[in-house]
């Protein structure tokens, strides 16, 4: 087990060399660092000598990956790839366009981003799974067929959608929620309640449809038949053998965008204002914010590649026939 | 579902048990009768040191921490510059290049420097900061910290012992030193270095010190700047090449307030700017204000300082301001509030519904929310509707001294150039740009069409028909008419395109439209622009890019046309006219002028005006100049923005001030009528949980019954 | 010397070869008896059926609208003529005026006054007022004869829609009963009982509320802006239609881009295996691993940069907005294949064991010809599954990037920037919703009959992956 995380992890190695590489490759194709020493310096009487000393400062005035004027190991160290990229790897983000600890800003911004994924994936999946198990209890009924129609239904309206109506209604016309907004420690609960809420109704269309095809093809099983054939109820049927057995894929789907809720919702975030790493991304991304678009890559790269070890590790776990060699 | 049943009980009970206020209250906790006033940033400030910031949304926060020498009138038209901790406006001495002092009145060309002596106010205070905190052997507590000690320490407030220190003349050499230092890349310091004496040269020097020796702290105070000496404990001399009357204006930004070494020093300690404990975050001045928070992913807070040295109220202001109310705190000691709470916040549409519910003081008016809240009189004034005003809100209205353009690309062989044709080309889609509809469709009228460079509210301004631009609009009685498409049209076919093609070629004539608009509202627009030129047949070609790509087009001079504007730095025309100055031009030389404009005459008029006071020759030469760029018209000028502000009943004190920035010291709010009217507009509207809550049990319970009886078949 | 030029932009380009390669395969399916059985499943299917035809509507449109081309400037000599810049379409030519019937500003769904007050000139005197329309309403004397006009143009609207739809349904049943050799009576009694094999129900029934919405909308129109008007006053019915091929072109084109990268490389690794199989998973796992948008993000940026390196190369703001629309689809097409290459790429892995496999490549079959002959087959009804089921995504995804500001060009027709411009509209009082709503309605009526037709889709080729039992 021990030797299988540790090739895992080794293995991971090269992967974020790629991942790496190619965003500061494909990054500063687009943004000379010249780009971003005047998105930096603001509009107004900017002078060259002014580009030339921001270079300088920020370390962006070496070579992008190897250094020809240098000798020995600075060849490939002294370059802006090895000081404002490699170093990523001790975890050591730098410092963003604006000045501001990356490190540090990802820590403090993580905790918001998890109290709203966090609440929408463990309320979802519960969600999700509910309505699941009563579409499959009614199945071949006009219930089903009818669930079914809704999720579909509620999945093919745009997540956008689904923002802007909850806005709307629930704080703009009746009051009820603040708009948007976030507050520290326990007051953090009502600017969480409308996200999350949204986060579950966009969520449960997709989420239920593809549970109850889980579970359907559980319950056409041979054990099934037989439970039933002894003659257990149909509710424990469903609740004691499909929905253990189901969970299996379930849970094992869900363990690899675990990590990955760290990262938090883009669009959500931005929309009501959460100050979590979601926002942040984007903001680096409309301000060009590249260290940052770098930093949020390779965490995000990361964290992907500890959910893909974890769910092979949930996958030894639930079915001991899978073994980790 | 029935989890969802569960979830949305336990939203009531939560809501109903945790708060007592309204339940949309975007503040946390019950601090609904504070003093303080409750406002927003829509992006995170990038610096809040003074040497570095430059933007308006960061000077909203500099300007309220930091005193320069100067401040401008609050309340008197025109801008009026009276001292802030200087003891009087300082008088320029004139000297020659002998040194000889010169009279006042002495020719520009005669003079070789000018010196300026700014005695401040002793007895004046630094902010409660860590950075002064001596312990009783009177060392600094926090000047030789190693990066261990650090470690706990998330801002300013986490290190337990405070001091301050007296403002003394030496802290203003020191910031100007600051501007030059490569560290700090400040933006004015290309600016700067080609009037105060020296600057160049220590930037220089500092520069090599740096290289020489990487990673070790530089002390300023060991470095000589010949143009900024302090003279004794509260003089300090600053000497300018030349003549630069517009300096005194620089002397009332944030560029020239104090820092205080010890600040410096203290924010050098290693660990400190991994915690982004740095000037750029946690300033240090003497302003009524200083920020108790800084965490600007959520909200910013400044709060009163206990050290401020005090300021009164005006007592005087504009003849009607008195009956505005303006005056009613005359005399009052600064400030009037406890402080002010800046919550993040990103979106329009948030902000504007927030301020309607109460919880921000004041707001802009978007143009989606403007027919909401203003209506025209039959005169054409803008009113409140009935619901603003039964809101109680009030509107405050001003020009701004800022200015909308479409520029041509003067190197451009299609649109550029000074030959007559190319002139007319140019006056022709200056008349067919109709910016008079423009406003009134994306403004809502909230703007005035632009006569030349000058906006309102800056010298050299000519309102009424007087100063209309011929070229593109006419007389008709006591209005200004635009002039109509069929001038426009005969302009086109003398430019040698006739109805829209070349007269040689028969090609239609095709222009390039350089923008680096990309929000929501900008596709309407750039439809909008393509359509005015549609009806005289030049056809448009609308080229979209990000703001460095822009930037990158304007700098080779490889635009053709692109819009773009201006904000005064000060109110002087030099401000404006400098934006047109040939030596100035941005292809080759990295100035302003985006236009890459160059007329000699107009750059020899440019030269003289300068220099000038304000007065009836100044004008003459003005009105010259005004004459020769709107005949060559380099650029459309489309509009002067006027600025609408909306504001509660309970918020005092606001007189719009396009120039100072540190107007929050003035402010008054009434707390108990907020609180009030706060909980009055949010009672929230019940009946949807209640049918939301029905709506799931019609929904559940069937199932629930179905469930059951299926359970009783099977068995 | 003609009147039009044609203009062939890249992605019109694309969605022809995608209607051929369309047309090809359908031939292809007609042939061969095992294929062609799960599309008669779909057919059979009601709700697939009825979302078929939905979408037939929709790539109706979307087809009709890549047919580019550029006036000719009037008065132009006519040895060498002179085209406009402006790019239109055959839809454009099809609507006709419902594109140049510009207001001045917002106005509501089907009125006849602008919907913000002006100052106007009457007796001398300047009264605010709500302006009547240029175009909408225009033949109406005032605002009391307005309602009877609509409700005039909808019942024949309806009248006619209807009496296309007996039309159709009447050639229809006369061409199947003639076919099966049937009286015209008994093949409707089958058709009533839903007897045909097919949902023939569904179908008509679908066929006329199409035909009734045309029409409808057909007369209204013609008076009215039928979804009112939009900030600069275009009549949001056209941004709507318009913006339907841009979802399709992101929704079909990135599938294009997908496949041979999905298929050739999925197959490859499950087959080869060994450091083939290597080298692909990890360039796909680094791929996966960088989160989507900031891949696109950083792939619009490219090709803006080229774009401005090379002004001549895009002399038209559609030449413009089309190079980016494609880029567009690439680069989502880069970031998607992954997922379904990985489920090939087990499939594969599974396939090449088989006895069958195993003898061709004992007997020293090439592997193309493995491949071909019996691994692709195998296998297609899984790429066939992802393509459908793909397809509603991406066009949701197109609405979230352009909130985002990597999206389509600005300028250009789609939903995602209807949106983005509509959520400032929501702020006003009185509220401008329908914008909102018409890119609502627009969006879901696609999604939604795609996600519909995608369900049938993979019950019938994959019925071990659900289905009501």
């Amino acid at each position: 087990m021990f030797a299988y995380i540790l090739r895992r992890v080794l293995y991971a190695i090269p992967i974020l060399v790629g991942v790496n590489l190619l965003t500061f490759l494909l990054f500063f194709v687009v943004n000379t660092p010249d780009d971003m020493a005047r998105l930096q310096l603001g509009a107004k009487h900017v002078t060259q000598e002014a580009i030339e000393r921001w270079k300088v400062e920020h370390g962006y005035d070496k070579p992008l990956l190897l250094n020809h004027q240098a000798t020995g190991a600075a060849r490939f160290t002294d370059t802006i790839y090895f000081r404002h990229s490699a170093t990523m790897f001790a975890f050591e983000f730098g410092k963003g366009d604006d000045g501001r600890d990356i490190g540090n800003e990802i820590r403090t911004r993580m905790l918001p981003s998890l109290a709203i994924a966090l609440p929408v994936f463990v309320i979802g999946l519960l969600a999700n799974i509910s309505f699941a198990l009563l579409m499959v209890f009614f199945r071949s009924t006009y219930l089903d067929l009818w669930g079914v129609v809704l999720c579909v239904v509620l999945m093919s309206i745009s997540g956008l959608f689904y923002i802007i109506a909850g806005q709307y209604f629930i704080a703009k016309l009746w009051n009820l929620l603040p708009i948007s907004g976030f507050a520290a420690g326990l007051d953090a609960f009502k600017f969480v309640l409308l996200p999350v809420l949204v986060g579950l109704v966009s969520g449960i269309g997709s989420g239920a449809r593809w549970y109850r095809t889980i579970f359907l093809e559980e319950i056409g099983k041979d054990y099934v038949r037989t439970a039933r054939a002894k003659g257990l109820s149909e509710t424990r049927v469903l609740f004691t053998h499909v929905l253990k057995n189901g969970m299996i894929p379930i849970l094992t789907g869900a363990v690899v965008v675990l990590p990955l809720l760290f990262m938090g919702s883009l669009i959500t975030e931005s929309f009501f204002g959460i100050p979590g790493l979601g926002s942040y991304t984007i903001d680096a991304i409309q301000a060009q914010d590249f260290p940052v678009v770098r930093a949020m890559v390779f965490l995000g790269a990361v964290l992907y590649i500890v959910g893909l070890i974890l769910t092979d590790i949930s996958y030894s776990w639930v079915d001991p026939r899978v073994r980790l060699q | 579902m029935t989890r969802l049943g569960a979830i949305l009980t336990l939203v009531g009970a939560g809501m109903l048990a945790g708060c007592s206020d309204s339940w949309n209250t975007p503040y946390p906790g019950s601090d609904a009768q504070a003093n303080v006033v409750y406002s927003a940033f829509g992006e995170r400030p990038k610096h809040l040191d003074p040497a570095r910031s430059y933007s308006e949304n960061e000077v909203e926060f500099t300007g309220q921490i930091y005193e320069p020498p100067l401040q401008y009138h609050f309340l008197k038209r025109p801008y009026e510059l009276i001292p802030l901790t200087a003891a009087s406006v300082p008088h320029p001495r004139y000297y020659d290049k002998a040194g000889e002092l010169l009279p006042d009145d002495a020719p520009v060309a005669a003079i070789a420097e000018s010196v300026y002596e700014i005695h401040i106010r002793p007895g004046i205070r630094y902010q409660p900061h860590p950075a002064f905190a001596r312990d009783a052997a009177g060392r600094y507590r926090y000047h030789t910290l190693r990066a261990t000690d650090v470690a706990d320490k998330r801002q300013v407030a986490d290190f337990p012992y405070t001091g301050t220190r007296e403002l003394v003349a030496a802290d203003y050499v020191y910031q100007i030193k600051r501007l030059a230092d490569p560290r700090n890349s400040s933006p004015i310091f290309g600016l700067m270095s080609e009037h105060i004496v020296g600057l160049q040269a220590l930037g220089k020097t500092l520069e090599q010190t740096l290289q020489a020796r990487p990673g070790r702290p530089l002390d300023l105070n060991a470095f000589a700047l010949s143009g900024a000496e302090a003279v004794d404990r509260y003089t300090y001399r600053i000497r300018i090449k030349g003549k630069y009357p517009q300096f005194l204006y620089w002397l009332a930004m944030p560029f020239f307030a104090p820092i205080p070494w010890e600040a410096e020093v203290f924010y050098a300690q290693p660990g400190m700017s991994d915690r982004n404990l740095t000037l750029d975050w946690q300033p240090v001045g003497t302003g009524p204000f200083y920020l108790a928070e800084n965490d600007p992913n959520r909200r910013m807070v400044l709060k009163r300082n206990p050290n401020f040295h005090g300021e009164t109220y005006p007592v005087t202001g504009e003849t009607t301001d008195a009956a505005a109310g303006l005056l009613a705190d005359a005399g009052k000691p600064l400030p009037l509030i406890d402080g002010a709470v800046f919550t993040l916040e990103k979106e329009s549409i948030p902000y504007w519904s927030k301020f309607l519910q109460g919880y921000y003081d004041s707001s802009g008016i978007t143009s989606d929310s403007f027919d909401q809240a203003i209506q025209f009189s039959a005169g054409g004034d803008p009113q409140l509707t009935d619901s603003m005003r039964g809101k109680d809100i009030h509107l405050v209205t001003t020009v701004a001294t800022s200015l909308w353009y479409v520029g041509f690309n003067m190197l451009d062989p299609v649109v550029g150039g000074l030959a007559p044709e190319r002139q007319k080309l140019r006056q022709a889609i200056s008349i067919a740009l109709d910016y008079e509809e423009f406003v009134s469709i994306f403004l809502n009228g909230r703007g005035i069409p632009a006569q030349g460079p000058i906006p309102p509210g800056i010298f050299g301004h000519v309102d009424g028909t007087a100063g209309l631009n011929p070229y593109v609009y006419r007389a008709d009685g006591n209005r200004i008419v635009r002039r109509s498409l069929d001038d426009a049209r005969r302009l086109l076919a003398e430019a040698g395109y006739p109805n829209g093609r070349n007269a040689r070629t028969g090609e239609p004539l095709v222009l390039y439209f350089d923008t680096m608009a990309s929000g929501p509202d900008s596709k309407s627009r750039l439809d909008w622009i393509k359509k005015q030129l549609d009806r005289i047949n030049v056809q448009l070609v609308v080229r979209g890019t990000d703001y460095n790509r822009f930037q990158d087009k304007i700098r080779k001079g490889n635009a053709q046309l692109f819009e773009w504007g201006w904000n005064a730095d000060y109110p002087d025309p030099e401000n404006f006219f400098f934006l047109l100055y040939g030596p100035n031009r941005k292809v080759g030389k990295g100035g302003e002028n985006a236009a890459n404009y160059q007329n000699a005459e107009f750059d020899r008029l440019f030269e003289r005006m300068k220099d000038m006071d304000n007065g009836p020759e100044r004008q003459r030469v003005i009105d010259s100049m005004l004459e020769i760029v709107r005949r060559d018209s380099p650029w459309v000028f489309a509009f002067y923005p006027k600025s609408f502000a909306l504001r509660h009943a309970w918020v005092h004190n606001v007189k719009p001030n396009l120039m100072a920035n540190n107007t929050l010291k003035y402010r008054r709010v009434d707390p108990a009528l907020r609180a009030e009217r706060r909980e009055a507009w949010n009672r929230p509207t019940l009946w949807p949980l209640a049918l939301g809550a029905a709506g799931l049990i019609a929904l559940v319970a069937p199932a629930v019954v179905a469930w059951r009886r299926r359970e009783r078949e099977a068995a | 010397m003609s009147a039009i030029q044609p203009v062939i932009l890249w992605t019109d380009a694309l969605v022809f070869v995608l209607v051929a390669a369309g047309v090809a395969l359908t031939l292809y399916i007609r042939r061969h008896a095992h294929l062609r059985a799960p599309w008669g499943e779909v057919a059979r299917r009601p709700m697939a059926a009825g979302a078929a035809l939905v979408l037939l509507a929709f790539v109706t449109v979307g087809l009709l609208d890549s047919l580019h081309y550029r006036e000719r400037l009037p008065d132009s000599p006519p040895d060498k003529p002179q085209y406009s810049v402006e790019v239109l379409s055959a839809f454009d030519a099809l609507v006709g005026t419902l594109r140049t019937r510009q207001e001045k500003t917002y106005s509501a769904p089907l009125a006849m006054h602008l919907y913000a007050k002006e100052f106007v000139e009457r007796d001398g005197a300047a009264v605010r007022v709500y302006p009547r329309l240029k175009y909408g309403g225009a033949h109406l004397a005032d605002e009391a004869g307005r309602m009877p006009d609509i409700a005039r143009r909808v019942m024949l609207g309806i009248a006619q829609g209807v009496s296309v739809a007996f039309l159709v349904f009447g050639a229809l049943a006369a061409w199947q009963a003639a076919r099966r050799k049937q009286r015209y009576g008994e093949w409707l009694a089958d058709w009533g009982q839903g007897r045909l094999g097919w949902p023939g129900r569904t179908v008509v029934l679908v066929v006329a509320l199409l035909a009734t919405t045309v029409a409808v909308l057909l007369h209204l129109a013609a008076g009215y802006h039928v979804l009112g008007t939009d900030k600069v006053g275009q009549d949001v019915l056209y941004i709507s239609l318009k913006s339907i091929r841009t979802g399709l072109v992101i929704g079909t084109l990135t599938t294009l881009v997908t496949l041979p990268l999905a298929i050739g490389l999925g197959i490859a690794a499950g087959y080869f295996r060994g450091w083939v199989d290597d080298v692909i998973q990890y360039v796909y796992t680094v791929l996966n691993s960088i989160p989507g948008v900031l891949l696109i993000a950083a792939a619009v940026l490219i090709v803006q940069v080229y774009i401005e390196s090379r002004p001549e190369l895009f002399d038209t703001a559609a030449a413009r907005a089309d190079i980016r629309l494609l880029a567009l689809c690439l680069i989502m097409g880069v970031t998607s294949w992954t997922s379904l290459a990985r489920l090939l790429r087990g499939e594969s892995l599974k396939l090449r064991t088989l006895d069958y496999v195993e003898a061709a490549r004992a007997f020293g079959v090439s592997h193309t010809r493995i491949i071909g002959r019996h691994i692709f087959p195998n296998v297609f009804h899984l790429v066939l599954i992802a393509i459908v089921i793909d397809f509603s995504g991406l066009v949701l995804a197109e609405a979230v990037l352009s909130y985002v500001g990597v999206g389509v060009d600005p300028t250009m027709y789609s939903w995602g920037n209807m949106i983005n411009g509509a959520r400032l509209e929501l702020a006003r009082e009185p509220v401008v919703w329908w914008q909102l709503g018409a890119a609502f309605v627009f969006m879901f009526a696609l999604v939604l009959a795609a996600n519909l037709f995608a369900d049938g889709v993979r019950d019938a080729f994959d019925p071990r992956m659900g289905g009501r039992r």
